[in-house]
């Protein structure tokens, strides 16, 4: 999952990025209203942390347009004020959810996860498409109630493909959730990792329509 | 005597019984003057009665004499004391000096030994004043007089008459003084007791509209102190809620950089997370020292403790301190003195404000420098004030940000370095407690803060 974080503290910025990076989460980050909505114009995230003080403004500003150019990405909002005004008003302007600061990383996820989610419209944590089943929240996966051993990078690729089941994902779109800005993207990653997975999972799991991307096969 | 309501009592008490003792003294003098004037009237009136009696022979002088002391009705006196009777008594002599007659109450030696008039004599230890009157016709000397000490006696009599009861109303004038001095200031009371029944946070005003006159600027004065009072304590209550918010945010990069390290198998990574959280302790107790800054100067408002204050020494003071944060900044300090034919700078004011001024600006200098960077400190002398320039070789903030730079927890929308955004504000509220100014200035060779202290 590909996420954005909007925070102005340097320090508790760079904890988020890596601390989410070591959940399964691929981060990118910025520190102010007009990167963020520049960095929202320009790329999809499955999730948006924003703080709610930032040097340049309020972060609801930045939630306020991205519900009216009717962005649906989920947002989690993250302060200090933790009143119940402040909750409620940030709930109600269009966020998904609301954490106090200073909170604990797994919540974090935890939270990013449910809210992302909602946003496909699945009640359970677990993914599952036929034999395998992925745990999210423990970067885990089974088959056949066998656990498999997935590296960061194949478990990011198969999360993408069974949150959407059925859909095609084009190779930039699985980078994009590969890779941060200012990481380097290795050509054939992607090719590298879905064989991989092939391995791991049958070849007939997931099939690649040709000049468009992978998907998972539906028939067996 | 600290209690109004004692103090109303003795004071009503006592210019109640001065009033009283001077009219009794006033009555004493007047009634006793009234006395001898009436009862020398009518020691007069008896004896011309007497001499005139027996001029015309109809009656003879002991009779005479005796009709004189009878013309008195004695009934009201007796009544009074029992001893008014016998008041006058009468003595005719012959001009040789042989007594022809006298009253029953008159003693057998002579009244007196003058002719005419007035006088006052003693006989056989009682005091008498006469009056004489001689008729030549029949060569006699009539005299008429009364005890001097029943006339005292009467005007004693009087007197008592009027203090006695004075006297013994004075218990209940005490308790109806006290009584009506407590009914006076039972509004007082009133306001008391409503002040004593509040809690600590119930500071609206007192309603002066329904207390008394006098007590009203009282409640005014009282009023203003508890809008002064609530507002500091708004202030106080509005500030500490924004500094823990504040320093929420440190507290949630230190949590989050420590379970990376407690999680992390990447001793890189782990290295990077307890480095970045040195770091942030640094910060977040830098914030929090210059809250207690923030706080003191907030509390300096009323200590206006003015000492002589040495700027050039204070500066190479706070150059030594910054020693560390210089070094990690790779930054040299230079202090310009002026001239040595100028006087030395010093000025007067709250030392612990000045060092808050001047440290603040230099670590605000000291941090946007570029690496390798100066920080210049110029002090001189204008005519009524001392001027402080700080200045770097950093960009400064940006001109449109100036009038909020000094807002608490401002940072600057493009914030360079991590500040706590107190820093100028505690410069700027300790320069107006001093009485100076804060001004900042873009040259092309970087940027300056000048801070002016009034000498």
């Amino acid at each position: 999952m590909r996420l954005l974080v909007v925070e102005d503290d340097e320090i508790l910025l760079d904890g988020l990025k890596v601390g989410l990076q070591m959940c399964g989460f691929t981060v990118d980050a910025v520190t102010s209203i007009a990167d963020a909505d520049a960095a929202i114009k320009a790329d999809r995230f499955d999730a948006v942390i924003l703080d709610l003080m930032l040097p340049d403004g309020s972060g609801l500003d930045v939630l306020a347009r991205m519900r009216r150019s009717g962005d649906r990405t989920p947002v989690l909002l993250l302060t200090a004020k933790d009143e119940v005004a402040d909750r409620i008003g940030g709930l109600d302007s269009g966020a998904d959810d609301y954490l106090g600061k200073p909170f604990d990383l797994d919540e974090v996820g935890a939270r990013l996860r449910a809210i992302v989610r909602r946003g496909h419209g699945r009640a359970k944590g677990l993914l599952e498409w036929k034999d395998v089943s992925l745990d999210p929240a423990r970067m885990s996966a089974s088959r056949s109630g066998t656990a498999i051993s997935l590296s960061r990078r194949e478990f990011v690729i198969l999360q993408a493909l069974m949150e959407a089941p059925g859909v095609i994902l084009s190779r930039s779109t699985l980078e994009e959730k590969l890779y941060g800005w200012q990481e380097e993207i290795e050509s054939n990653t992607v090719e590298v990792h879905v064989h991989k997975l092939r391995t791991k999972l049958g070849t007939s799991f997931i099939e690649t329509v040709r000049g468009a991307g992978y998907r998972l096969r539906a028939s067996p | 005597m600290n209690s109004i309501r004692v103090r109303l009592f003795a004071i009503l008490l006592a210019t109640t019984g001065t009033v009283w003792l001077f009219a009794a003294v006033w009555i004493y003098a007047s009634t006793q003057a009234e006395v001898e004037r009436v009862l020398d009237a009518r020691l007069m009136e008896a004896a011309r009665m007497v001499s005139s009696l027996i001029t015309d022979h109809q009656i003879d002088p002991a009779a005479a004499a005796s009709a004189a002391t009878a013309s008195v009705p004695p009934a009201p006196f007796e009544q009074a004391g029992g001893s008014y009777s016998r008041q006058l008594s009468c003595q005719i002599w012959s001009l040789q000096g042989s007594l022809v007659s006298r009253s029953e109450s008159a003693p057998a030696t002579s009244l007196a030994s003058h002719t005419n008039g007035f006088e006052e004599t003693e006989i056989d230890g009682e005091r008498w004043r006469v009056y004489a009157v001689v008729n030549p016709s029949l060569g006699v000397r009539v005299l008429v007089g009364d005890s001097l000490e029943i006339r005292e006696r009467l005007i004693g009599d009087v007197i008592k008459g009027l203090l006695v009861p004075g006297i013994a109303i004075l218990p209940v004038l005490a308790a109806l003084i006290w009584l009506s001095v407590g009914g006076g200031l039972a509004p007082l009371t009133r306001i008391a007791e409503g002040l004593a029944s509040r809690s600590a946070s119930e500071l609206h005003p007192v309603d002066a509209g329904s207390a008394p006159r006098e007590v009203r600027p009282v409640i005014r004065a009282l009023n203003s102190l508890f809008g002064r009072v609530a507002d500091a304590r708004d202030r106080e209550r509005s500030f500490t809620a924004y500094a823990a918010h504040e320093l929420k945010t440190p507290l949630a990069g230190l949590k989050t950089q420590a379970q990376i390290a407690l999680r992390t198998d990447d001793p890189a990574v782990q290295r990077d997370a307890l480095a970045r959280i040195s770091t942030s302790v640094d910060r977040t107790s830098r914030m929090v020292r210059q809250l207690i800054d923030l706080a003191a100067v907030d509390a300096s408002q009323d200590v206006p403790s003015a000492e002589s204050v040495d700027i050039a020494a204070l500066v190479g003071e706070i150059a030594s301190e910054l020693e560390t944060l210089l070094t990690a900044n790779n930054v040299r300090v230079a202090v310009e003195l002026p001239n040595q034919t100028q006087q030395q700078p010093l000025i007067q004011g709250n030392r612990i404000l000045v060092r808050l001024v001047i440290r603040n600006l230099m670590e605000n200098a000291v941090q946007h420098s570029p690496s390798g960077g100066e920080v210049r400190c110029l002090i001189h002398l204008r005519e009524s004030e001392a001027v402080v320039d700080i200045l770097d070789q950093g960009a400064g903030f940006p001109v449109a940000e100036e009038n909020r730079v000094t807002e608490r927890f401002f940072r600057g929308s493009k914030p360079q370095g991590q500040g706590s955004g107190l820093g100028l504000s505690i410069v700027q509220m300790a320069l107006d407690r001093l009485g100076g100014s804060l001004a900042f200035e873009r040259g092309g060779r970087g940027f300056a803060a000048r801070a002016s202290f009034p000498l």
